[in-house]
């Protein structure tokens, strides 16, 4: 389950990457957001799946989860959580502002 | 001694303070002192039983870095010009600088300019010396872009700052390299151990970085381009630094380590060449200038290679003209400094041309400047410095025979027709000077002001150097035996005397002389009829093309560069992050063989899983392939969702419910948005580009997931989780162990996401609230 995990980790960073490489400004957000997910997957496999039981201790269970990587991860979602939204605000400021949401036309000057 | 050095800099402390009442007291009269009693501790030193002084003062001793103040003949002569050119330019530019002037400035530049210059000359210290040399090329630039509101002036500070600095940086490679050698950082150490340095691979590398320190410093062909653009400093500058003083440090360097280079056949080569060279080429370009200081300029340019020729040639006669010629060119070249200034201060221009006639306007000046041109032509009067050491030089090109290789041999016969050509130009560009300024027609409707003599207090200075031009020039012995004896001693130690004499014959030297007044008149008088040949030579190949297209190309060529990849587009950023991440990680796993794959301890597939991550990837493709805001935005929630079932799966509460949470929110915050966006259109790219993409983005996926696989079948290193698990209660006294990884044993890192989640909160705020008040207005 481990290797379908890691290829499907792939495939969503490859989407997003394509989306990254999009010009409009939408498809940029989108894919920041499928990139981290991707990211997300990809740590937690690196911690092996399905491995004892959660990682809240009980009397009875001795065997656990890897508990790191969930850290990890927690941090991060929060983290591409507060990316996500800077962007979206940000995006829309700038397609209101210069009635564009083309990169291409969102350059800047030269020599600025 | 240290103080001697160091009492310009202390005193320019107080400069800012004296500058306030410059309404009342001129700040140069208080700053006149300081030259004078470093010229009068100095001068006692004059005397037939002078021996060196040697005084150390410790800095850096671990380094060997040390204030190793030594003086000698050498030195004397030049702090004695240093403190006396250096009064005597200061008492001058109290008339020539209005109060209105910045003189605060000037001032504090002029004083930090004197202690640098005397640290040079004092310094035993190679690296002490190149500090100071570099104090002397930045007090330069601050002074020639005094008058920084002139563009001129910014251009010629630039150009001598990157000039001489370029050369000091290449002098400091030479010193160096001979502390390396010889394992000691005082140059007389360095002169008692010149036969190590002499066979050493490095000498060639040495003599040429220590040369090219000297002849930027000294304004040697081709590197002379720098000082006509450095006459936009005022005139006492041009006067002081610009001929007297700073442009013979570079003389000074080459004096101070010829006793250990002057057997090395290629030292003498070279020294000689570029300064017969410089003397040729400065004269003949003298004559064609307009301006008055510009002609100075090109004149100083000469006679400093006359002086660069006779060290090179290095035999006593030689060595001991060139110091009699310092001595003597400071005072005519300083004088005539000054006399360039009276006439742009009395009659508002410098432009040769529009001048004519002064001398009924400025019989003082008039006869200031027929000494100061008369000595720089070398003119047989037994009253003129200048005709001596002229004399001397020319007897000092007929007497090298030491040369061994042919090349060398060459260079010994054509130089006396070569010094003979340059004095020839030297004599022409005085007379024009001369006559140009104070005979001829009267033009007053040319002068923007009515001309008139200058005040006595303008008029001292260059009196005083003229009356030492005068002295020199009758009692030519009674500088010798006591002074430049023992200068020329430091340079060429077999040197032990030579007298000078105004009459010895009718000898080659004389007739050299006469041969050049004769040719020289000729010049003079016909010039209008030969100008044109400016135009063939240098015509339009000049070495200031050179270095303009230099200066402005290392601007324009960086910025071309840069243009070609920072183009503004994220796309093309992109691009090159990835491919470089693609390329740089692939080649190294496969150069040291990292990828490997285990199936071996597994985790099974179930059905229910497979739902999802199928959920997940057509969700995701679909993303590339949907046109519409509302679908793309819930296609992205669907994959999210999605990842937190998969986290619900994998025993991971805490993120399931974080991204639960997040994804709801987040579509939502999405969802306020989509209306404002644009709607999303189909994508128009070319095929190429899009396959490129397509490329990309599929090596980066496929990198990660072969990433993934290596790293999840190898089990190189034991996992830290274990210590997290056996912890959480008894150190973190909690039972959920990400809760206590999070927010205790990774408290700092916690409270940095909070920060940045903060930081991302208040740029959102301001983004909105920046809008609302726009929209107020």
């Amino acid at each position: 389950m481990e290797i379908i995990i890691l290829i499907l980790s792939g495939a969503l960073i490859s989407i997003a990457v394509y989306n990254l490489l999009q010009k409009q400004l939408l498809r940029i957000i989108i894919g920041t957001v499928l990139i981290s997910h991707g990211a997300h997957l990809f740590i937690l496999t690196m911690g092996k799946l399905k491995r004892g039981q959660p990682p809240v201790l009980k009397e009875t269970v001795t065997s656990y989860t890897d508990p790191l990587p969930q850290a990890l991860i927690l941090t991060s979602i929060v983290i591409s959580f507060g990316i996500t939204s800077l962007l979206l605000v940000l995006s829309y400021r700038t397609a209101n502002e210069n009635k564009t949401d083309n990169m291409d036309q969102l350059r800047g000057k030269s020599n600025e | 001694m240290i103080f001697a050095v160091l009492l310009p800099l202390l005193f320019a402390c107080f400069i800012p303070f004296l500058s306030r009442f410059k309404d009342k007291v001129h700040t140069g009269i208080f700053t006149f002192f300081i030259p004078f009693i470093i010229f009068i501790y100095f001068i006692r030193f004059i005397g037939n039983s002078f021996e060196p002084i040697r005084h150390t003062y410790r800095w850096i001793p671990s380094l060997n870095i040390n204030f190793d103040f030594y003086l000698d003949g050498l030195s004397l002569l030049f702090v004695l010009l240093i403190s006396g050119i250096g009064a005597l330019v200061v008492l001058y530019s109290i008339y020539y600088l209005s109060k209105s002037e910045r003189l605060g400035h000037f001032y504090v530049f002029l004083l930090m300019f004197m202690a640098a210059m005397l640290g040079v000359v004092l310094s035993d210290n190679v690296f002490v010396l190149y500090t100071f040399w570099e104090l002397t090329s930045i007090s330069s630039f601050l002074l020639i872009g005094y008058w920084h509101f002139k563009e001129r002036s910014r251009y010629g500070a630039q150009k001598s700052l990157l000039l001489t600095v370029f050369g000091g940086l290449s002098m400091f490679g030479g010193l160096t390299l001979l502390t390396v050698i010889t394992g000691t950082t005082s140059i007389q150490a360095m002169i008692s151990q010149s036969d190590v340095i002499l066979q050493s691979n490095y000498l060639p590398l040495i003599l040429i970085f220590i040369l090219l320190g000297a002849f930027t410093k000294s304004a040697q062909f081709p590197f002379h381009i720098w000082l006509p653009d450095a006459m936009e400093a005022p005139t006492p500058v041009s006067a002081y630094l610009h001929s007297a003083t700073m442009v013979k440090a570079g003389l000074f360097l080459v004096a101070r380590f010829s006793p250990i280079f002057s057997s090395y056949e290629w030292f003498f080569i070279i020294v000689s060449l570029v300064g017969i060279v410089t003397l040729c080429w400065g004269s003949y370009m003298a004559v064609r200038q307009t301006d008055l200081k510009a002609i100075l300029a090109f004149s100083t340019i000469s006679q400093l290679g006359m002086i660069m020729a006779m060290l090179g040639f290095g035999t006593k006669i030689a060595v001991f003209a060139a110091v009699f010629h310092i001595l003597n060119h400071a005072t005519f070249k300083g004088s005539l400094f000054m006399v360039a200034g009276i006439v742009d201060h009395e009659t508002g221009t410098r432009d040769i041309r529009k001048l004519g006639g002064l001398l009924t306007f400025m019989p003082m000046t008039a006869t200031l400047a027929l000494f100061g041109t008369f000595s720089m032509a070398g003119i047989p009067l037994p009253f003129l410095n200048g005709f001596y050491s002229k004399e001397l030089f020319f007897e000092s090109t007929l007497n090298l025979s030491n040369a061994t290789s042919t090349f060398a041999n060459g260079l010994v016969t054509i130089i006396p027709y070569l010094a003979v050509f340059g004095s020839i130009f030297t004599f022409a560009y005085s007379m024009y000077f001369l006559f140009g300024v104070f005979a001829g027609p009267k033009q007053l409707d040319q002068l923007p002001k009515k001309p008139h003599e200058a005040p006595l207090g303008m008029l001292i200075s260059p009196i005083v150097l003229v009356l030492g031009v005068i002295l020199i020039g009758i009692m030519p012995n009674s500088v010798n035996g006591s002074f430049l004896a023992h200068a020329a001693h430091s340079i060429n130690s077999q040197f032990q005397s030579q007298s000078v004499a105004f009459w010895h014959g009718l000898s080659t030297p004389f007739i050299m002389s006469l041969i050049v007044i004769g040719v020289g008149t000729l010049i003079y008088v016909t010039r209008d009829k030969w100008a044109n040949i400016y135009q063939l030579i240098p015509g339009t190949r000049s070495v200031n093309n050179i270095y303009n297209k230099g200066v402005s190309g290392m601007d324009t060529f960086p910025h071309k560069l840069t243009n070609t990849y920072m183009s503004g587009s994220l796309k093309h950023y992109m691009t090159y992050i990835i491919l470089a991440i693609v390329i740089g990680t692939s080649t190294i796993m496969f150069l040291t063989n990292g990828f490997s794959i285990n199936f071996s301890d597994l985790a099974d597939i179930t059905i229910i899983e497979m739902v999802v991550v199928l959920v997940i990837l057509i969700g995701a493709v679909a993303t590339i392939f949907a046109n519409n805001n509302l679908a793309i935005i819930l296609i992205t929630g669907i994959v999210g969702y999605g990842v937190s079932i998969l986290f619900v799966i994998y025993r991971a509460p805490d993120l399931a419910l974080t991204q639960l949470v997040i994804e709801t929110v987040s579509v939502a915050l999405f969802l306020l948005c989509f209306y404002h966006l644009p709607q999303l259109r189909k994508r128009d790219e070319k095929l190429g580009s899009k396959t490129l993409n397509v490329i990309i983005a599929i090596s980066i996926g496929s990198l990660m997931t072969l990433i993934g696989i290596s790293a999840h079948s190898t089990n190189w290193y034991e996992s830290i989780s274990e210590y997290f698990i056996e912890k959480s209660l008894p150190v973190g006294g909690g039972k959920n162990i990400v809760n206590v990884i999070l927010v205790d044993m990774r408290g700092l890192d916690t409270l940095f996401e909070i920060t940045v989640l903060g930081i991302a909160g208040l740029a959102i705020f301001s983004l909105i609230k920046l809008r609302k008040n726009k929209e107020a207005e």
